[in-house]
């Protein structure tokens, strides 16, 4: 594959066969906690989808353009923490500048998504991968959607699960929850054998 | 070597550097909202600097909106009724907000922010709510876990609380803690004493306010409070009272009895307190006092585990088991409950079954 081919596989497997969540195991604890209810997972899912699209453009960015020239890439694990922080918080404050509907409804869940491992994670993949600029976006974006993808169905399993099924005492909340996340990365696996970006 | 230590720096200083004006730009631009002004009961008017959430705005501003967490949206005390628009509710606000709250447009001050003019509703008697330096002039010990605070106050010299109302005590900073804390305890003093307010503070292991009042607090010594708050006060009604406590649930009761006292109410009036052993019993004689004055109250002390020395021939068993002994119907009754939340909640089922409904049954929890 090449070129325009392969930035859209990566896109696709970062949602599907590479799925960050279910595959990787980043960004559990936003996925644990905030999986409660269908209406807030897909608000963290928008908000993790564009933090993440927009932080690995600009850590590619930073990465070949200053880390790498400099001949110090050992530091990007604390340049690339320091670029999501600023950026998710100047971002905070303009969406709560510009709409208060979209603040209600994304800006309260940006400090959470400052300390989302999954967001570094991607920028991260995207070095060792050694994706170009464009893959970057497409992966970053397709890994936001597949976090988006995981945690709203998960809401949507734990909404039904409410209503309908006797969880075992001992296994209520967060320990039905990794069972359940367990079973989904198996299904997922489904999807390995289609494209393999690794 | 230097070289790439000096690039290292000097490139991790510059980004550092980068962003940080980034974000000191971006707060002087977008994060500056300039003046606004709330308007509070369409009478009073505050310009106030924007941008800051509403409850430590107004704090900044003298006007107490009543908190326990302090602003972390953690206890949903804080509801205020805004009739201007603030936007949506947050998912951090919906917790505390019941639907007809919601109707109401009543928010968390603490939760929704000053960006724009306001116009907002609060209880006139929050108005009434001052902070009040004070000299600690006497600290007692009624247990050995319980100790009474006597605080005169100084500037200003009095207070008009309703009795049964909590104040917010300002723990300092100190050794344990890096930031000031504010904690609700209420006041046991009889409110006509108007140049003084008594708490009853007590223990909780490792807590921040108690432990620097146990370990730290002399006789002497300035303190800070404001109020009074809380809706937890005796209502003017015919009704026969029962009124349970446990541990420092006392203090709402006592000053609720000494205003009696002094009003001349003589109701019938049943006091159920609970306690494990003797060590945990207070103000016994001052009970009986009060008995003496007031011919229709009875104070009824019950532990739930006495110990063979304490010699006990009172009451045993737990206060709800005791309650349910004593309460032959609940008609014409009205109840005040102060305590640990399992004691409320226990003692609630209790009063419900004698048939009183939950509007007569007034409590004030420890949270």
């Amino acid at each position: 594959m090449s070129g325009g081919l392969f930035t859209f596989g990566v896109f696709f497997a970062a949602i599907f066969t590479s799925n960050i969540l279910l595959t990787n195991f980043l960004g559990m604890c936003s996925f644990l906690a905030v999986s409660r209810e269908v209406k807030t997972s897909v608000g963290l899912g928008a908000a993790v989808i564009f933090v993440m699209a927009i932080t690995s453009v600009l850590n590619w960015l930073i990465y070949y353009y200053v880390l790498v020239p400099l001949d110090i890439i050992y530091l990007r694990y604390i340049a690339f923490i320091i670029v999501i922080a600023a950026f998710v918080q100047l971002v905070e404050m303009i969406i709560e500048r510009v709409s208060d509907t979209l603040y209600a409804a994304l800006g309260i869940f940006l400090p959470l998504i400052t300390v989302n491992c999954a967001i570094l994670g991607a920028s991260l993949f995207m070095v060792i991968r050694e994706y170009t600029f464009l893959s970057s976006f497409a992966f970053g974006a397709g890994s936001g959607i597949g976090w988006a993808l995981a945690i709203i169905a998960m809401a949507g399993i734990r909404t039904k699960l409410n209503i309908r099924s006797k969880v075992p005492y001992g296994l209520t909340g967060a320990g039905i929850t990794l069972i359940i996340a367990g079973i989904m990365a198996l299904a997922f696996m489904g999807f390995a054998g289609m494209i393999n970006i690794t | 070597m230097l070289t790439t230590f000096l690039i290292t720096v000097g490139a991790m200083a510059a980004l550092g550097t980068a962003l940080a004006v980034l974000m000191v730009i971006a707060d002087l631009t977008v994060g500056n909202y300039g003046e606004v002004k709330i308007t509070i009961n369409d009478s009073k008017e505050l310009v106030v600097p924007g941008g800051g959430p509403l409850l430590s705005t107004l704090m900044a501003e003298k006007l107490f909106i009543p908190s326990a967490c302090g602003g972390r949206g953690s206890c949903g005390f804080c509801k205020v009724k805004i009739t201007s628009d603030v936007g949506d509710y947050l998912a951090t606000e919906l917790p505390w907000i019941t639907e007809e709250e919601k109707k109401e447009n009543i928010r968390l001050s603490c939760q929704v922010k000053a960006k724009k003019d306001l116009s907002i509703w609060i209880p006139e008697e929050l108005f009434n709510v001052k902070e009040y330096r004070t000299r600690v002039e006497r600290i007692r010990d009624l247990t050995h876990d319980i100790k009474e605070l006597t605080l005169k106050l100084i500037d200003p010299p009095e207070i008009s609380f309703r009795p049964g109302q909590y104040i917010q005590f300002q723990t300092p900073e100190y050794e344990l803690s890096s930031e000031s804390v504010y904690r609700a305890y209420s006041c046991s003093s009889n409110p006509s004493q108007r140049d003084m307010v008594e708490l009853e503070v007590r223990l909780v292991p490792n807590g921040i306010c108690t432990t620097y009042v146990f370990q730290y607090m002399k006789e002497g010594d300035e303190v800070t409070i404001n109020g009074p708050y809380g809706e937890f006060f005796l209502r003017d009604t015919q009704r026969d009272i029962v009124f349970i406590a446990g541990g420092s649930g006392m203090a709402p009761i006592k000053s609720i009895l000494l205003n009696m006292v002094e009003k001349g109410i003589d109701r019938k009036a049943t006091y159920f307190f609970g306690a494990v052993s003797r060590r945990d019993l207070f103000l016994v004689e001052e009970m009986r006092e009060l008995e003496k004055k007031l011919p229709n109250f009875r104070y009824v002390p019950a532990l739930s585990g006495p110990k063979p020395e304490d010699k006990w021939d009172g009451e045993t068993g737990l206060i709800t088991e005791v309650l349910d002994r004593h309460l032959s119907s609940g008609d014409n009754v009205e109840a005040y409950l102060c305590g640990s939340p399992g004691m409320i909640d226990a003692s609630i089922k209790v009063l419900s079954s004698k048939g009183i409904p939950q509007e007569l049954i007034y409590y004030d929890k420890f949270a």
